[in-house]
């Protein structure tokens, strides 16, 4: 039996890194520090999994070997005019680096869950920067935590004792040395945690955070009311956020998803900006993937942009409504496709993933996932951060290391051994 | 049976999490997903109880759920289903140019579907194949 410690966690963006896994005939027994979803995927990985690698036939998708399922999927990418490779974020940055020269070397379209999640977020601070700074910053120094259009219990579970307002810091030590506000459009399971809990209408987040600006920049504004609240509790914010000494802002897909999109974060980030002249502010987007963040980082290193990169012309292009893969899709421009740990089918609007499924598509995945169960070819592959080892990037972009605690079944590889696989399939079949 | 109009928020839950982590192809995850939380005054109105069968309606497409009453939904006229590919049949195709779909705030109307019943996750793909 091995206690292992230390094990860093491949579920939402806090990568918490404190996880002790006790293993026997590699098998996990027990988990500790982790969260309900850590646990859940820990203690049942391993029950429901791709066997083998699949191939579709008459409808039916029947077992072929992986040498055979690499050579298909090379195929399927060499001979199409305007290929995809999509996903990734939920696997290891070297994985990801891989993923970048494959679809450079296919000449296609590399994109990310990013998308669906925080896409908005990057175009937002293509316009206005990011003021932002580390958790464990906001840890130590933090007395006014703000959760906008985000549900930490339910998304991101140890987000607040870890790294915000249940946390133990070095100044701030104590629950009641910082105040917690949560706005959202909706009661949720973090929002009895909180001191202030200011519910708007849907989609107002825009005009919240705009009246917060004109009352902190210029003391009063005309109206009874703002986003459903009276003018009296937003001025009451603004006092709270103007009086703080280290103010953070943590924002969700309640901003990125809903009216505004882009235009939130832009005024999300402009308000921070304004805050800086009364306290230290900043603002960190809480991304959801565990590696959403480095897949970011990584393509952005490669290619000079974050997500939604087209190499078909020979050089990256970006312009994100155009070289979006949801976009693509949508368009019906895009003739094949390869899904790396991720599951489009499940997540994107029906009529975009009708799409994916009218062209070749393969899937990479360690278990079957709505993706999978219509691909043309699946290949099974180990799970990073439990029988795969790798880089990840938290949430606030301090990258962390992935640890290996199992070895993975006979014949099962890692998406980084498979993307190099099929590199190495395509670059030999074209000579 | 009286239906009601209202504005269709999806997002993640605690359940939803858990359930992927099982498997996406587990009944934990499908009853996770194929829910959607109602405020209980709409409820009372439209004649629902809890577990009954409703139909949500947007211009971009329609499913069978089940309803649950929920004190987290702020007011009547608000609705919540978990991210998962019951939602995902009733959002909009547009990005307005970001590459990101409207996933919070579109328009639906909900009436009861007690002969319906909620597709498994096979039958959903089975029709999004075939439709």
């Amino acid at each position: 039996m091995a206690v292992i410690e230390d094990v860093v966690c491949p579920i939402c963006g806090c990568v918490c890194d404190d996880i002790i896994v006790t293993v026997e005939d590699n098998k996990i027994k027990k988990v500790k520090n982790s969260c309900s979803i850590s646990a859940t995927k820990f203690l049942n990985f391993h029950k429901h999994r791709l066997p083998s690698p699949l191939i579709k036939k008459d409808g039916d998708q029947i077992p072929i070997s992986l040498e055979e399922a690499v050579e298909k999927v090379a195929k399927i990418l060499v001979n199409a005019e305007y290929p995809a490779i999509y996903g990734l974020a939920l696997s290891s940055c070297e994985a990801q680096g891989l993923g970048v020269e494959l679809a450079e070397e296919i000449g296609g379209v590399i994109d990310n869950q990013t998308v669906t999640c925080h896409g908005p977020t990057a175009l937002g601070l293509h316009d206005v920067g990011m003021p932002t700074c580390t958790l464990g910053e906001v840890r130590h120094r933090a007395d006014l935590i703000v959760y906008w259009g985000c549900n930490p219990e339910e998304a991101h579970p140890r987000h607040l004792k870890r790294y915000s307002v249940l946390s133990k810091g070095r100044f701030r030590k104590e629950r009641e040395e910082r105040k917690m506000v949560i706005i959202d459009v909706r009661k949720t399971k973090s929002t009895k945690q909180a001191d202030l809990f200011l519910q708007i209408e849907p989609g107002q987040d825009f005009e919240l955070m705009s009246a917060l600006r004109v009352i902190l920049n210029f003391d009063e504004i005309e109206e009874e009311s703002v986003a459903g609240l009276p003018i009296e509790k937003v001025e009451e914010f603004a006092e709270l956020l103007r009086n703080c000494e280290f103010g953070i802002i943590f924002f969700g897909l309640g901003l990125t998803m809903s009216r505004g999109k882009e235009r939130n974060i832009d005024a999300a980030v402009s308000l921070v900006r304004d805050l800086n002249k009364w306290a230290k502010f900043s603002i960190i987007p809480m991304r959801g993937h565990y590696n959403v963040t480095g897949m970011n980082e990584v393509t952005a290193w490669q290619t000079g942009y974050a997500y939604a990169v087209d190499l078909s012309h020979g050089y990256p292009w970006y312009n994100p409504g155009e070289t979006s893969f949801v976009d693509i899709l949508r368009r019906g421009e895009c003739d094949a496709a390869l899904i790396i740990a991720s599951d489009p089918v499940a997540h994107f609007p029906k009529e975009i993933a009708r799409n994916l499924c009218k062209i070749p598509f393969a899937v990479i995945d360690p278990h079957p996932s709505i993706s999978s169960l219509l691909a043309d070819i699946v290949i099974p592959s180990a799970f990073t951060g439990i029988e795969a080892e790798g880089s990840a990037y938290r949430m606030d972009a301090v990258p962390l290391r992935l640890k290996k605690v199992l070895e993975p079944p006979p014949g099962i590889y890692s998406d980084e051994e498979i993307i190099s696989m099929i590199l190495e399939k395509i670059r030999s079949m074209r000579g | 049976m009286r239906g009601f109009k209202a504005t269709l928020l999806t997002g993640r839950s605690l359940k939803q999490g858990m359930g992927k982590e099982v498997s996406k192809t587990s009944d934990r995850y499908k009853e996770s997903v194929s829910i959607c939380e109602v405020h209980p005054n709409d409820m009372e109105n439209a004649g629902l109880k809890e577990g009954d069968l409703i139909r949500v309606t947007t211009k971009f497409g329609s499913i069978v759920v089940k309803c649950v009453p929920s004190d987290h939904i702020p007011k009547p006229g608000i609705i919540f289903i978990p991210y998962g590919p019951y939602a995902s049949s009733l959002i909009g195709i547009s990005t307005d140019s970001t590459g990101m779909p409207t996933f919070k705030g579109a328009s639906a109307e909900v009436e009861a579907a007690p002969e319906e019943k909620v597709l498994d996750i096979k039958q959903l793909l089975t029709n999004l194949v075939e439709e």
